[in-house]
């Protein structure tokens, strides 16, 4: 194509964008020619937040790192600080097992919910709008159990250093086991309803394909580089918590699409994130099958506000660290510095959705304008992650 | 390799590099003059094989306990064919600090290094498109320094109500009752 160029400012408050992004985008004809991203409309300075408030009132502000995963927002920088607490046998915590099994429950549903965000969201914006309506209804089952296990549907400060704040409720194990066989039930309807479909597929295959050694240059983690074929999981590679004690099973892409399909295009992102739903599946019905009762007689069963945190986080050890964790949309890891100090010097969160973003205008040159958003749906982009 | 097998063989390869254990994090202190050269090294030496920066940041040391007044630039490298990381650190002056950029190396750095510049006033050297990118374009001053000064209005739309103005952050006060 070789007509006249024109800029098309897309967002920052476009439906398809997934929160605040805007991008500026140089077309040929129906070609993207250009594409400058322009973030930061979300930028709340969390990080520096977290330098004015003492290292347990950060929780709540990891929660808006990713509202769409809170829960695996707060898995990581508990661990984060347990780990820096560890490191001195004085302030070293003990975490209940219970606790550390509801994590990986709580951080297991998450995902489910996020995913089935991602997915839904990915079809709307292609433009099918009933599955989004499918997928979301599953996430309120998911909503719903939060809400009765913490009080919150969205943004939950349910994990605390030393463990989690609330023991599951009374008929959570059924509550949990009933919206797993239904969710089983409704992907079937969903893989009819969107991934066998003829349009949704002839849309994604071979767009904006990844290669694996392009994926690894741009620091793409979780299910993006998995779409593409490499098969890296923390959870499986590098486990935290109780994930060392489950199998974790890893999917990765393989040209799903067929005949025009290519290993690490969208349709390959879509069908990963799908598969993990089901491993998510699997690996909530493990931890159920091993959750240790509650201590009998014990005043803090699940070890989220014991006294020994509170006083360990009064003069915790000085030095670094940085944990990894396997987030919905990648690697969400923590950078702690502490001087020994009540507030931390410098908290850094590192998450997916900032490379998947970075990346942007590397991977829309040369693509149909329509496909625009199916690329950034199929990458899932969460902008408060990207802004912090 | 275990990590102190990959430490010698990364110093093997980055003599320059001086290794610190920070509490339970260890890092590779280097000349900042170094890094240009060092990081291709490091990723394309086929032991090492650092093909993946997964963090790039950095933080002020200013008034920090037990260190010189300056700011920390750290990059975070991760191998995924051999499965293992290292993570390499400079100190720079507080007045125009600068280092190179690996935005040639891992593209991927080419935001985080806009983001460091954006936070903290670093600049680094040999970047493509070296800008603000999260605030805007016209911010003043670099908000993750230490001694940075609240604005007290952007653009004439005051940051706080009458009366109310943003302080230097307090010390952490103890706790009534002794908590």
């Amino acid at each position: 194509m070789s007509g006249e160029r024109m800029i098309l400012n897309m967002g920052p408050h476009h439906p398809a964008t997934h929160g605040v992004l805007r991008l500026e985008v140089e077309t040929d004809g129906e070609v993207v020619a250009a594409v400058r991203p322009d973030i930061g409309y979300l930028h709340r300075s969390i990080e520096k937040i977290g330098e004015r408030v003492e290292w347990a009132q950060f929780v709540p502000y990891t929660d808006r790192v990713d509202y769409v995963c809170a829960m695996n927002a707060n898995h990581a920088y508990v661990l984060a600080v347990e780990a820096l607490l560890a490191h001195d046998p004085a302030t070293r915590l003990a975490i209940p097992r219970r606790a550390e099994a509801i994590r990986v429950l709580v951080a297991e549903l998450n995902r489910i919910s996020s995913h089935l965000i991602a997915v839904g969201a990915m079809a709307m914006d292609i433009g099918a709008y009933t599955p989004f309506l499918h997928a979301i209804a599953q996430r309120e089952a998911v909503n719903d159990l939060f809400e009765r296990l913490c009080g919150q549907r969205l943004t939950y400060n349910y994990m605390t250093v030393g463990g989690v704040a609330f023991d599951l409720h009374a008929g959570a194990e059924e509550q949990i086991a009933a919206f797993l066989g239904e969710l089983e039930r409704e992907m079937v309807r969903f893989n009819r309803l969107v991934t066998a479909n003829a349009i949704f597929r002839e849309r994604c295959a071979g767009v904006a394909v990844v290669g694996a050694a392009e994926a690894v240059a741009w620091g793409l983690s979780g299910p993006n580089l998995r779409g593409s074929g490499v098969a890296m999981d923390l959870r499986r590679d590098a486990p935290y918590g109780i994930y060392g004690e489950l199998d974790v099973q890893v999917p990765v892409g393989e040209a799903y699409a067929g005949a025009r399909g290519r290993v690490g295009d969208c349709y390959d992102r879509y069908v990963v994130r799908l598969l993990e739903i089901l491993e998510s599946v699997r690996l909530i019905r493990a931890v159920l099958g091993l959750l240790p009762p509650p201590a009998a007689k014990a005043d803090d069963p699940v070890g989220g506000f014991q006294a020994d945190a509170t006083k360990a986080l009064r003069a915790p050890p000085a030095g670094e660290v940085r944990v990894r964790t396997e987030a919905p949309r990648g690697e969400m890891a923590y950078i702690l510095v502490s001087t020994g100090g009540r507030q931390p010097w410098r908290v850094r969160v590192r998450t997916g959705s900032f490379t998947a973003c970075a990346m942007l205008g590397h991977l829309l040159p040369g693509v149909f304008l329509a496909d625009v958003v199916a690329i950034i749906g199929s990458l899932d982009i969460v902008l408060p992650e990207v802004d912090r | 390799m275990d990590a102190d097998a990959l430490l010698a063989a990364v110093q093997r390869t980055v003599p320059e590099a001086v290794a610190v254990a920070a509490g339970p994090g260890r890092y590779l202190l280097v000349p900042a003059a170094a890094v240009d050269g060092l990081m291709l090294r490091l990723r394309d030496e086929t032991e090492l094989a650092f093909a993946s920066l997964m963090d790039l940041t950095g933080w002020d040391l200013l008034g920090m306990p037990g260190a010189e007044p300056g700011i920390a630039v750290g990059w975070w490298l991760e191998s995924p064919r051999h499965r293992h990381q290292v993570a390499i650190r400079v100190h720079l002056p507080r007045e125009a600090p600068a280092v190179a950029s690996v935005a040639a190396l891992w593209p991927v750095a080419g935001w985080w290094e806009r983001e460091v510049y954006d936070l903290l006033g670093v600049h680094f050297s040999g970047h493509p498109d070296l800008r603000r990118l999260l605030l805007p374009e016209d911010w003043e001053g670099h908000p993750l320094r230490k001694d940075y000064a609240y604005p007290v209005a952007y653009r004439g739309v005051a940051h706080a109500r009458d009366g109310q103005r943003f302080a230097a952050p307090p010390a952490a006060k103890p706790k009534p009752g002794g908590a």
